[in-house]
């Protein structure tokens, strides 16, 4: 287990590395001029478009550049230089947005509830209802439940969320006022009000993803309930609730758990399309327009941290793995 | 040949149908065997004969929704054709138990040995835990599982193939059923542990004076260990008798290939097989008249019987060998010359 886990950081580790490399590369590579997008297009003089390209550090050589990026990171930076404004940036420091002159941290700091509140209460009511439907329609495959369960996740799963999020903004909240706004509201400020906040998130996501997690715990279920260990439990002469429960289910799940972590841990980096349908300023949102502005690092900043949690899901869906099929030994082979 | 009035388990013509979307499946066609308390029935034929079909008839194991079984299963005089699955599950584990061919795939990967043994034993007795779990250590020793108190809480991939199916054996006894079916259990393990599992098998039927039907492929097994026996071919019964007749005056062009394809029932086991040539049928499309006759070496010129009338299931006549029954047009006394001549010299002992 202990070793499981520093190789499994190290990894990650590693992994964040190369991203950030390839982040500042393609940066560079591209026509990007931060500086111009920053003193607005038009009346950019030279010498304002000039300034600002020296307090940004912009002119200093690409390497150079992201050598004071990671030291910022380790052990802080002045933002800045000589200049009177200059920014003091504890560690770690993920510089600041070009834009506005706002940490990176902070801005990370005030999007990421907002993107965690979306997926993670989307997650519970899709995982849940989700594999619930589909266990159901598998045990009573072929009955008239199983054929509307059904089809009526196909018609969700091809759905796009921002053409649901649209139509349930349009019904329930514009044109009858059944739910409320959607808006963040933190939890700590009032939990009620972040309930209504992302009470039509959560159902939009829900609608969507809960169709994909019923077709394939549908699927999962259909085939476990084939397998010799169901029939072994059937000819042991248990009752129907032990046989799809004890036995059919606890196999079923398994592979669910894995698609349903590396999903979350997908998502916690930001949902931009279902953060901009509902005009909510999470992470994702953040991270296209910060790309729209070339605001390198904003989207730096974004991209690292959604690689982390995506790593970090990697790993516990590892450990969660190894519980619950105890042929999987940790570490042996990285999991599964 | 089971004679008693009452034997534990008939099986009186039984059908199996399966609707599948190619049509329907005539597994099981006409079948018709007895076996009493304390004997046991070996079942031959090849894959495809319908031979796990009838077992699994005959614990209700089928879908209900896409199977159609007629005939009758009187398990202890109770029928168990068409009784309702909450009626049906008492007498399964406790009455009548099954041992599968791969104890790998039908021990439950997620639980461990002991945790499946003591279900099996709390499905049908209202015991506590504890009770339950000093009976599955005691049926683990007595089915040969060393250290069996450290070996109840492994998980069945810590056990070699061998354990496992003992460990299957011990959880398919610890209710004392009446009636045990081993679907080839040893067809999944290594050639070394195949006898000693048909040993302990054996050892056990005598202690728990059970009744016991054993499916093989493989005829050597069924001349060792089982009193009577069932060749099954395309969903039917192809010769039916005491494990002592089948061997000595086999009757049934069908066994006779069984016979000669079996390396350790042949004087010189250096000596070619000669498997039956051809595949068997496909049971959705069943050959008109005797099934075997597409692979059939004696089936007669065409306008015989043989491809347009079923040969019935009939008692010899021509010798006293009461119970031994076969299903094939060739008249008596040709199939007795032709196995004397052709068949018993080509080596297959006895
Ligand atoms: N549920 C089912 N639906 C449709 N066909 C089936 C079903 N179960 C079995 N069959 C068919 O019935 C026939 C007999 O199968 P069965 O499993 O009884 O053969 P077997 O004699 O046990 O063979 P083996 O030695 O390979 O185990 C096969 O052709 C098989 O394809
Ligand atoms: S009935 Fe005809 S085809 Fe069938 S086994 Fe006898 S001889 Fe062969
Ligand atoms: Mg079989």
């Amino acid at each position: 287990m202990f070793r499981f886990l520093i190789k499994r950081v190290l990894l990650g580790v590693s992994t964040l590395f190369a991203i950030s490399v390839t982040v500042f590369a393609l940066f560079f590579m591209g026509p990007a001029d931060p500086a111009a997008s920053m003193c607005g297009t038009k009346q950019c003089t030279p010498v304002q478009h000039e300034r600002i390209t020296t307090f940004l550090e912009l002119d200093r050589p690409p390497h150079e550049q992201y050598a004071s990026y990671m030291r910022g990171i380790f052990v802080g930076r002045t933002i800045g230089g000589d200049s009177p404004d200059a920014i003091e940036c504890p560690a770690p420091c993920l510089g600041i947005n070009f834009r506005t002159y706002e940490q990176v941290s902070t801005v990370i700091g005030r999007t990421m509830p907002i993107t965690f509140s979306i997926v993670l209460g989307g997650a519970v009511l899709y995982v849940l209802i989700g594999t619930g439907l589909g266990m159901l329609s598998a045990i009573k495959r072929g009955s008239i439940f199983d054929r509307i369960a059904s089809g009526t996740a196909l018609t969700f799963a091809s759905t796009q969320i921002f053409f649901i999020g649209s139509v349930l903004l349009l019904v329930f909240v514009y044109q009858t006022d059944l739910l409320p706004l959607p808006k963040y509201v933190p939890f700590t400020e009032s939990p009620l009000g972040w309930l209504g906040g992302m009470i039509v998130p959560w159902i939009a996501l829900g609608l969507i993803n809960s169709a994909q997690y019923a077709r394939l715990s549908r699927a999962q279920m259909i085939e476990t309930l084939s397998e010799d260990f169901v029939r072994t439990a059937r000819a042991k002469g248990l009752a129907i609730a032990p046989i799809y429960f004890r036995h059919a289910l606890r196999a079923a799940v398994t592979p669910i758990v894995t698609i349903a972590g590396l999903d979350i841990g997908g998502q916690l980096g930001g949902v931009a399309i279902t953060e901009t349908t509902f005009s909510l300023n999470g992470m994702g949102r953040t991270a296209v327009r910060a790309i729209d502005e070339a605001n390198l690092p904003v989207v730096m900043g974004i991209v690292l941290f959604s690689a982390m949690f995506l790593v970090l899901s990697t790993i516990i869906v590892d450990i969660l793995y190894s519980v619950i099929d105890p042929r999987v030994k940790l570490g042996t082979s990285g999991g599964h | 040949m089971s004679t008693a009035n009452n034997p534990y388990l008939q099986v009186s013509n039984l059908r199996v149908k399966f609707e599948t979307h190619d049509g329907t499946v005539k597994a099981v066609d006409g079948v018709t065997f007895s076996v009493e308390k304390g004997k046991t029935l070996g079942i031959v034929g090849e894959s495809g004969s319908g031979k796990s079909v009838t077992s699994l008839a005959i614990m209700g194991l089928h879908n209900p929704k896409s199977t159609l079984l007629q005939g009758e299963i009187l398990v202890d005089g109770r029928n168990v054709v068409g009784m309702p699955d909450d009626k049906l599950r008492l007498l399964r584990g406790r009455d009548m138990a099954m041992i599968f061919q791969d104890p790998l795939t039908a021990l439950h990967p997620f639980y461990t040995i002991g945790r499946q043994l003591v279900e099996a034993y709390r499905v049908h007795h209202k015991v506590t835990k504890a009770v339950a779990k000093k009976r599955a250590i005691e049926m683990l020793d007595r089915v040969g599982i060393p250290q069996p108190q450290r070996r109840f809480g492994q998980y069945p991939h810590e056990f070699s193939g061998g354990m496992r199916q003992r460990a299957m054996i011990a959880m398919s006894l610890i209710n004392d059923p009446n009636l045990l079916i081993a679907d080839e259990p040893t067809t999944a393990l290594d050639v070394t542990v195949q006898a000693q599992i048909l040993d302990l098998l054996n050892d056990l039927q005598r202690e728990f004076h059970s009744a016991v039907i054993l499916i093989t492929h493989d005829l050597g097994v069924v001349s060792q260990v089982a009193d009577d026996v069932l060749v099954m071919y395309g969903g039917r019964v192809a010769e039916y008798g005491t494990a002592q007749q089948v061997m000595k005056l086999p009757q049934h062009p069908y066994t006779w290939g069984l016979l000669a394809s079996m390396p350790s029932l042949r004087g010189d086991p250096e000596a070619d097989l000669l498997p039956i040539k051809g595949n068997p049928p496909s049971l959705l499309n069943v050959p008109p008249g005797c099934v075997f006759h597409p692979r059939c070496r004696y089936a007669m010129l065409k306008g015989g019987p043989c491809d347009r009338e079923v040969p019935e299931l009939l008692q010899l006549r021509t010798v006293d060998e009461p119970g031994h029954t076969v299903a094939c047009h060739l008249p008596e006394r040709q199939r007795i010359e032709t196995y004397q001549e052709e068949i018993s010299s080509v080596g297959v002992a006895q």
